[in-house]
């Protein structure tokens, strides 16, 4: 036994200073992230302030019951996965599209420019888009409702209080922010494909449309799987800057813009309910968890090395 | 050939006017911040403003106390979160990265677990504000979600295993280095590319956080340049009310339309000067991201 221990010691003792490296980077992630993952049980509990986090009392599952007997539970759920599957489908079918197109272009200088445009709205913060929605659709002064709809004969709409078309505002935003990123993820591996399938093709005399479909489309598929199946995996988590700081936090839009991450930061820090968005915040949690843990098990069916782990 | 020219023009038109579109609310925001404020309470946020002024810009400059504060903020905990996060990560991914480290597929479990599993807002939250106190601190800009997580952390592990011959190492052992000073004398001048890579990752993250400010901060003079943009954005009051903490304006002369789209203007300029320079490490970089991811 003791031989066994000592050992341990010593290969410890030869790679000090490796362990060492580990420390500061383990202790972040040890507060960062595995402090909180404990602190999911405060799910469980009746947080009192005075008491302190520890020594609240438990109350089991109080605070799901409560939770779930609301309709809240039903409306941001449902609003979190439908936004999310229709991002996930839009976004992808364009940016592929997209994508091809890119190839095409014959000038590369001219093809870089585009690529450098497109991926602009990527980078800039949530809070500017939510200038430039604001630029467009303010009731008063917005590019739409002053230029655009008078143009059609429409009478201007008070955008923000009216949440039937937020849908639709918010995956346009989607996908003007994300396209360019999405779209180069696609184009590095179109242009993996070897240009032999496509020099055979055009000597068979097929079509440009043709070999989309036919070479372009099925060598892409592997990548377009997986990467589908890693943002199903977190259908659960909503992008809160998009639902929160583009509607402007407008109360009127909730029915239709809030989703589990803006109704878990709203309980907690606006409405200081600990109770209901640390049962929510556990919901998105496990469910995530699960959902991320079958997507990336059929990811590593499908392709080992793609897999995260 | 012809068809193929055809196909050219095409393509390049679809793209002249997915640029255009992609462009057009920048567009927009610059001229609404060049517009006078009358011009946009009567023709609205245009292209065309009846009347150009720097008002809004004037405004800016006269309450430069509180804004060049926030900017002070934002390029600290950028410059300093970026440096940190950095380190961390490096020295973090380099025991991983080596085959003769003991416990590495452990460890590495550890830390790529991070990514698939999230305690989520409320448990990160109330840890730490209860338990580590760090609201209205500066440490609450830097530390919480942004320091490293295990993607970074994935990435520079790959580039190391990669691109780190073993007898680069192996003959600085021989030579009686010690682990140290392999990595700081070795390791860390080849790794250049991805250290700039997720250097620039990390920046971008930082500069344009506002999350963090939002939960922590409540305190005004810790307000980063986002944190200030979201607080303009939210509530069009916060303007007359607080005026930035600086002189008394008017509250009829306060072009308060003008002045947010100026505001967001300088909330953007740093990133569109910078990003011509770095498109291309940007551009790698998220490729790199993607194909691991």
């Amino acid at each position: 036994m003791a031989h066994t221990w000592r050992k341990v010691w010593k290969t410890f003792w030869r790679y000090k200073a490796l362990f060492l490296m580990l420390l500061p980077g383990m202790v972040y992630l040890f507060i960062n992230n595995y402090m909180p993952m404990f602190g999911l049980t405060i799910a469980f509990k009746d947080i009192n302030y005075a008491k302190g986090i520890w020594r609240s009392d438990w109350i089991g599952l109080k605070n799901f019951e409560f939770l779930f007997m609301t309709k809240d539970a039903w409306r941001i759920t449902r609003n979190t996965i439908l936004y999310n599957a229709v991002f996930i489908v839009l976004n992808t079918v364009t940016a592929i599209g997209v994508a091809i197109l890119l190839n095409e272009v014959r000038k590369k200088f001219l093809a870089r420019f585009y690529q450098s445009v497109l991926l602009l709205p990527y980078l800039i913060s949530m809070v500017i888009v939510g200038y430039l929605v604001l630029a467009l659709l303010n009731l008063e002064n917005g590019f739409m409702n002053k230029v655009i709809l008078p143009a059609f004969g429409i009478d201007p709409i008070s955008w923000y209080t009216k949440p039937e078309y937020w849908p639709y505002i918010l995956t346009i935003v989607s996908l003007w922010k994300n396209i360019g990123y999405l779209c180069i993820i696609y184009l590095a591996a179109i242009v993996g494909i070897d240009p032999e399938y496509y020099e055979a093709a055009t000597i068979d005399g097929a079509t440009k449309w043709q070999q989309i479909r036919s070479i372009t489309v099925p060598l892409l598929m592997p990548t377009i799987i997986i990467l589908t199946l890693l943002a199903i995996g977190r259908i659960f988590y909503a992008d809160f800057g998009l639902f929160y700081q583009v509607p402007l936090n407008s109360g009127p839009l909730q029915p239709t813009t809030d989703v589990i991450d803006t109704y878990v930061y709203r309980g907690l820090i606006t409405l200081g309910d600990i109770g209901m968005s640390s049962a929510a915040g556990f919901y998105q949690s496990l469910v995530g968890f699960v959902l991320v843990l079958v997507s990336n098990l059929l990811v590593r069916l499908k392709d080992k090395d793609q897999a995260l782990f | 050939m012809r068809s193929n020219d055809m196909n050219q023009t095409l393509v390049n038109l679809f793209f002249i006017l997915a640029s255009a579109a992609c462009i057009f609310p920048f567009l927009l925001l610059f001229i609404a911040s060049f517009s006078s404020e009358q011009s946009i309470l009567t023709k609205g946020y245009s292209l065309f403003p009846s009347e150009w002024s720097l008002e809004a810009y004037r405004y800016l400059w006269r309450n430069v106390d509180a804004i060049g504060r926030s900017y002070g903020i934002t390029v600290l905990i950028t410059a300093v979160g970026t440096t940190v996060g950095l380190f961390i990560s490096a020295l973090l991914a380099y025991p991983l990265s080596r085959t003769d480290m003991p416990l590495k597929n452990t460890l590495s479990f550890i830390v790529f677990f991070t990514m698939l599993f999230n305690g989520g807002l409320v448990p990160t939250y109330l840890i730490y504000t209860e338990v580590f106190h760090i609201k209205n601190t500066l440490w609450a800009l830097i530390v919480p979600g942004l320091l490293t997580n295990g993607f970074f952390i994935l990435l520079i592990r790959t580039f190391f295993r990669n691109s780190i011959p073993k007898e680069v190492i192996e003959s600085a052992y021989i030579d009686g280095a010690a682990e140290f000073k392999i990595f700081f004398r070795i390791v860390m001048p080849l790794s250049l590319p991805i250290l700039a890579t997720i250097g620039l990752m990390l920046g971008i993250a930082y500069w344009n956080d506002w999350f963090n400010g939002l939960i922590y901060i409540t305190d005004s003079k810790l307000y980063s340049l986002q944190n200030l943009l979201n607080r303009m954005l939210q509530n069009i009051q916060f303007l007359q009310q607080t005026n930035l903490g600086g002189r008394a304006e008017g509250a009829t002369s306060l072009p308060t339309n003008a002045v947010r789209m100026a505001m967001a203007v300088i909330g953007i300029v740093p990133i569109l000067l910078i990003y011509p320079f770095f498109q291309k490490f940007f551009v790698k970089g998220l490729t790199i991201g993607a194909v691991k991811g």
